[in-house]
């Protein structure tokens, strides 16, 4: 009798232990953040203050850009609607305090991935959603056409709190060159001072330059130079210390990019889950485990490519068709030419 | 009884103590947990990034700690320029709406009411994006005073270019403690025998003189340099040479001025109709002339009732200096708790030593200030 409490007592206790270790490790894939929001019933994004193209409002309110897009994929994998996001206008200085503070959970707004915003402020950088690179507009009947007429003296209009104070004082001091920086807390302040012709040429990064072309009295009075002097990979940021919350975020853009590569989107993704071929199945969440990894269903990535669509549907929809970018350029798929290429969702 | 004096003052100490506490814990538990750390070593790190307008030597080479004293100099710049400037135009639209004149009495009233109730952001807007706009493009400018060019790109001026300037320097203080050893000296002749010095005109003479006599026997020389326009590309244009004085200065000093000077003439309008009639009346009786009455007998009663009130418009002229990152002029907030702190990620220490530097500059006004008003307090004997 006495033997067979004993081993009962054993048993019990290893059912325990192995009840408690699944438990914990489920509490643990299930992260503090994405906990709160899906109790929220929202994801809280934090965007930029107005760039066309990336992440700007319309008169009713409503947010669209390639920027905004990363949130909403988010939002349609975790709540099952691309719609549920709260997004936070934010300035350049503003940013990753809004970020590591909590008052903002994905931080989408345009921001150079760089080693010590990496490394040194809390913040851990997801992907990349746009290769860009620092250039300048000038007037165009100053008949400036390269960065190798610029002479002493030229004044420069920019945004404080980017790398594109720090990349400019770089390629000025490279070249030789004095300048005077004027430097706007906003963006809208900066175009509206270049456009009044308190600066020579207007610099950040090429495809703001672009965006806000538009925003001029006059765009065709303007040249963005063929000049790039930066590296400025932009991506979605997310506080440190939340690796289930950071692969989340990692994954959903990973799934637009993968869904372009393999030709899925929004219009085909549901008749893709009787594809033969096994990536895209995968892809659409009818094969494999792909979400429980996350503590999400498995249809996380199918709902993303049905309510956002492809990276080249959101491309399209927002910088393409809208006439700032038209020329993906680097922003292409690895296999047309580009440089844009993400790990396999396997 | 004394215990239960105590008691609560101690429970209300004990309640700050603890609430400090925990917000500090609090902070200190959630950068840990972000990996951030805390720490003023950032301050001797290399900028790296330039600042359009600096009162010292500057550039991206030098360190977060220098950034910082050229953000602190041109809070200090724009601040004292327009105390200095509002005070001077507050005191005259303050006598002018006692003025019985109807035509200057109501441009007065309308001036005040007009700039004080319109939010100073947007008066600080208007000027730069208005006023710029209105403004000629360098190539255009015409030439004022023989000297100087007002364009889009900010005011080009002449530039003194000095040689031995230490000594002139040094003559100008030694004629500054002349005047005030002889002003003593001529005070207290006046009372003890009664006898005037025209004191006025014997200062201004040491004040000219001897500064002067620098350039005849001191080897000091003065010479002019002027603003050359120059061309950039084929529509751009610049000045080189000369002083620059950026239009974010020029607009940022014109908006805290014209604001902050209604409310200093509604100050000096209150002192001086706080002083009874029968002063002035007097005053006149005993055969003083106007400008005696308002010099001996009205101003330095006023003043007692002026000074108070006014030291705070000084200080919310100070504060709302910091609006100036919104056009580009690179004060304190804009170089320091906006680049600087964007490029180190240091929140919580950046906006603490911002934070104490405003504290510091409006306790030291303030300090300066009261001084001041005790000093023309009336003396109880």
């Amino acid at each position: 009798m006495f033997k067979y409490v004993k081993q009962l007592t054993s048993l019990v206790a290893m059912v325990a232990v192995l009840f408690t270790f699944t438990t914990e490790t489920f509490a643990a894939k299930k992260s503090k953040t994405l906990k709160n929001t899906q109790k929220k019933g929202f994801v809280r994004c934090g965007v930029s203050q107005g760039l066309p193209g990336f992440s700007n409002a319309d008169a009713a309110g409503n947010w669209t850009g390639v920027d905004v897009d990363v949130c909403r994929a988010v939002a349609a994998a975790v709540l099952g609607d691309a719609n549920k996001v709260k997004f936070t206008p934010l300035s350049a200085k503003e940013r990753f305090t809004a970020l590591t503070s909590g008052e903002i959970d994905i931080l989408s707004r345009n921001t150079t991935w760089t080693l010590s915003r990496d490394a040194d402020i809390g913040l851990t950088f997801v992907g990349v959603n746009f290769y860009d690179g620092q250039g300048f507009m000038v007037r165009k009947d100053s008949g400036i056409t390269s960065t190798s007429q610029f002479k002493n003296g030229i004044s420069a209009c920019t945004n404080i709190g980017t790398t594109t104070e720090l990349n400019m004082r770089d390629f000025f001091n490279s070249k030789g060159i004095s300048y005077t920086p004027v430097a706007f807390e906003k963006a809208d302040e900066v175009v509206a001072a270049y456009d009044a012709g308190r600066c020579d040429t207007y610099t950040t990064d090429k495809s703001g330059l672009a965006a806000q072309r538009t925003k001029m009295t006059n765009p065709d009075d303007h040249i963005v130079l063929p000049e790039t002097i930066s590296k400025e990979p932009l991506g979605p940021v997310v506080r440190q210390g939340d690796s289930v919350w950071e692969d989340i975020v990692r994954w959903s853009l990973n799934t637009m990019i993968e869904a372009e590569e393999y030709g899925v989107t929004s219009a085909n993704a549901d008749m893709m889950k009787t594809s033969e071929n096994p990536q895209i199945k995968r892809l659409v969440g009818a094969e494999g485990e792909m979400g429980a990894a996350f503590g999400l269903d498995n249809e996380w990535n199918l709902r993303i490519i049905k309510q956002v669509g492809n990276y080249g549907e959101s491309y399209k929809r927002n910088i393409a068709d809208t006439g700032i970018l038209p020329d993906r350029g680097p922003n292409e798929l690895w296999t047309k030419g580009g440089i844009l290429y993400v790990p396999p969702s396997r | 009884m004394k215990f239960k004096k105590i008691l609560p003052q101690f429970l209300t100490l004990l309640f700050i103590v603890l609430i400090f506490g925990f917000f500090t814990m609090n902070a200190q538990d959630n950068m840990d947990t972000r990996g951030i750390e805390f720490g003023f070593g950032f301050l001797k790190q290399e900028a790296s990034f330039d600042i359009q307008f600096s009162l010292i030597d500057y550039d991206g080479s030098r360190s977060y700690a220098r950034a910082y004293l050229v953000g602190l100099l041109n809070t200090l710049l724009v601040s004292i320029i327009g105390i200095i400037l509002s005070t001077m135009l507050g005191v005259v639209i303050g006598v002018a709406r006692l003025s019985p004149n109807y035509l200057i009495n109501k441009t007065a009233s309308f001036y005040v009411e007009f700039f004080r109730n319109v939010p100073l952001l947007l008066q600080i807007f208007f000027w730069y994006f208005a006023a710029l706009r209105a403004l000629p493009m360098p190539e255009d400018a015409p030439l004022i005073f023989g000297s100087s060019y007002m364009t889009i790109k900010g005011l080009y001026t002449i530039a003194p270019v000095w040689n031995n300037f230490d000594i002139f320097f040094v003559a100008l203080i030694i004629a500054l403690v002349v005047i005030y050893f002889f002003n003593k000296f001529a005070k207290k002749k006046q009372e003890e025998e009664g006898k005037q010095y025209p004191k006025f005109l014997i200062s201004l003479g040491i004040f000219i003189i001897l500064p002067a006599l620098t350039f005849i026997v001191g080897g000091v020389d003065l010479s002019w340099s002027f603003p050359e326009l120059k061309q950039l590309a084929k529509t751009s244009f610049t000045y080189e040479g000369g002083l620059g004085i950026p239009p974010e200065l020029i607009a940022l000093t014109l908006a805290l001025t014209l604001y902050t000077a209604t409310f200093i003439a509604e100050n000096v309008r209150a002192g001086i109709q706080g002083i009874g009639k029968g002063q002035k009346e007097a005053a006149a009786s005993i055969g003083l002339t106007p400008s005696q009455v308002l010099k001996l007998v009205i101003m330095p009663q006023a003043l007692r009732i002026i000074i108070p009130p006014t030291t705070n418009q000084y200080l919310n002229l100070t504060k709302n200096s910091s609006l100036a990152a919104a056009i580009a002029y690179p004060d304190l907030v804009l170089v320091f708790a906006g680049t600087a702190m964007m490029q180190t990620g240091r929140a919580i220490e950046i906006v603490g030593i911002t934070m104490a530097t405003y504290l510091t500059i409006s306790l030291s006004i303030s300090a300066f200030m009261n001084w001041y008003n005790k000093r023309i307090a009336i003396q109880e004997k």
